[in-house]
């Protein structure tokens, strides 16, 4: 059998080895998905964000184990950042859902950044697609953990759950500048700890300045490691969930999403193509010199480099 | 190979010493490899699931507590029976001289001990990976 045929017949090894042709790049990985891709939208997509050390794998874990309970078929990303210096990567988020490592409905995958930006990996959406044709009805996507940036998560994941600890201090202020805008539903997890209404309550505050949203997140307090309040926490995603199938919203997400993804792709292809023309007869670097030494301004340079495509 | 190897580094079994595996996967790391740590306390079983999700080249394993005879080939043989032929299997740990051909018999393709430079580790691994 192809590797087509065993992922819809749900081999894991082939869902796997999928996976990593997307990863290298492999152009008959890109291949099977124009094919199976038809098969993909039936997946709902949660991203798991929040600072590092947060919980986020410890609570995915102990989420995915509740929808287990009804018997549905989960998918994992975990995705940790890649040393831009070696390229290595030390992926650590396994370590943390040892409790569904032998259960039959649930697949895990562990992914560098490599290189990325914005808090996941290049084939990141392409690994959606691949679990989703291999019949997850849930797709958990563990980001890097945040800083301001790494907000890319919000192109893919139908709700977003960020997760935050009691007691952060000035981080706070840091997600506040950039990544709460994100979050369809607030966990605070590690609510053992003491801290956890006086960081309830920052939330809350800071979604009143937000009155123009149509839709307030939940904010709920969790702690994973006692499995505490779990399901008061799925019932906050899906009560986003249901209220972005109702308003209309959902659709509008996932459209909204696959012009992302696709402007997304040309770019690469674009400047790939650039590029490739760029450097016959040394143009690319005689253009850079060119304005180095200011005899052409950068902006003449770009048109000349777009008209490369032109002819 | 324009990519980087992918190596999951396993404790199997009850053994509580983490150190050396925590040393062979921050090397692996720093020679530009994905290591996949799993954590203390793996059974045979978790360890091959997990060999499979990840989809990684290299099955390398840190044993100090003298279960290296039972565990070792246990995970090879599982790999096996799940059709995957084509991952390195490498181990290392408190493991006597005496028990290492048997070891090597059993299809775990090297063995090394307390005192190994990490740099011969990642020599290994790049030379003898079996996928491209
Ligand atoms: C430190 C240590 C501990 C620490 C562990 C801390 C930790 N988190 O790791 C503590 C104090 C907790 C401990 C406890 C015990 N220990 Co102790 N411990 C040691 C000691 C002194 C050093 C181990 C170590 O960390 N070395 C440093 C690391 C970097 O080296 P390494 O692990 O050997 O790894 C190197 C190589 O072996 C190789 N390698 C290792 N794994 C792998 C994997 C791969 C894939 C590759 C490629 C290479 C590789 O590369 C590494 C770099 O060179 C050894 C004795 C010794 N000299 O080895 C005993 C030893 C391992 N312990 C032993 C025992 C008996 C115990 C206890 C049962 C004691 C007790 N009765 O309570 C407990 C059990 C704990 C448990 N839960 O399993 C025995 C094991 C006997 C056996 N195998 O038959 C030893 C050998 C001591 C002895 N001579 O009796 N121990
Ligand atoms: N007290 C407490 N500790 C927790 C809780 N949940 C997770 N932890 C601990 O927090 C640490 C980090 O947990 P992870 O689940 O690895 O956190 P993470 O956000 O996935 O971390 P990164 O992926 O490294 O960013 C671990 O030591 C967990 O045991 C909780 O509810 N309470
Ligand atoms: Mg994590």
């Amino acid at each position: 059998m192809n590797i087509e045929d065993r992922l819809l017949a749900g081999d894991k090894i082939a869902c796997a080895r999928l996976i990593s042709m997307l990863e290298n790049n492999e152009k008959e990985a890109e291949e099977i998905l124009k094919k199976l891709y038809h098969k993909t939208g039936k997946a709902y997509i949660i991203g798991v964000t929040g600072s590092p050390g947060a919980g986020k794998s410890t609570l995915t874990e102990k989420m995915a184990k509740k929808l287990r309970e009804e018997g549905k078929k989960i998918g994992i990303l975990a995705i940790d950042p890649t040393s831009p210096f070696t390229g290595g990567a030390i992926l650590g988020d396994r370590i943390r859902m040892t409790d569904l490592s032998l259960d039959e409905g649930v697949f895990i995958r562990s992914m560098g950044t490599r290189g990325n930006l914005g808090g996941l990996s290049k084939a990141t959406s392409s690994a959606i697609k691949v679990l989703d044709i291999f019949g997850c009805d849930y797709i958990f996507v563990e980001t890097v953990g945040v800083g301001q940036s790494e907000i890319d998560i919000v192109k893919m994941a139908d709700t977003v759950l960020m997760v935050l600890v009691p007691n952060m201090g000035d981080d706070i202020q840091a997600i506040k500048a950039g990544t709460m805008e994100i979050a369809d539903v607030f966990a605070i997890n590690k609510s053992d700890l003491d801290g956890a209404d006086k960081t309830k309550l920052e939330i809350e505050m800071n979604l009143d300045l937000n009155e123009n949203k149509d839709f307030r997140p939940k904010v709920v307090k969790v702690s994973a490691i006692k499995n505490k309040d779990i399901d008061t926490l799925l019932e906050a995603i899906f009560e986003h969930r249901d209220y972005q199938m109702k308003t209309g919203n959902y659709e509008k997400r996932r459209i909204n999403n696959a012009k992302q993804e696709l402007l997304d792709l040309a770019k690469e292809d674009l400047i790939n193509l650039i590029m490739k023309k760029a450097v016959e007869n040394d143009f690319l670097n005689t253009l850079v010199n060119e304005v180095y030494t200011r005899k052409k301004d950068p902006y003449t340079a770009k048109e000349e480099l777009l008209n490369l495509l032109l002819n | 190979m324009n990519r980087p190897i992918r190596v999951l580094v396993a404790k199997p079994g009850l053994d509580g010493h983490d150190r050396g595996a925590k040393v062979i996967a921050r090397a692996l790391r720093d020679a530009g490899m994905e290591v996949i740590y799993t954590g203390l306390r793996q059974t045979p079983e978790q360890i091959v699931e997990a060999a499979i999700q990840e989809d990684v080249d290299v099955v390398a394993m840190s044993i100090l507590s003298g279960a290296h005879n039972t565990l070792f080939p246990k995970v090879v043989n599982l790999l096996k029976e799940r059709g995957v032929t084509d991952r390195l299997i490498v181990g290392g740990g408190v493991i006597p001289d005496d028990d290492i051909p048997f070891l090597i018999q059993s299809g775990v393709e090297a063995i090394f001990t307390p005192g190994t430079s990490t740099k011969d580790v990642v020599e290994f691994i790049t030379t003898h990976v079996k996928r491209q």
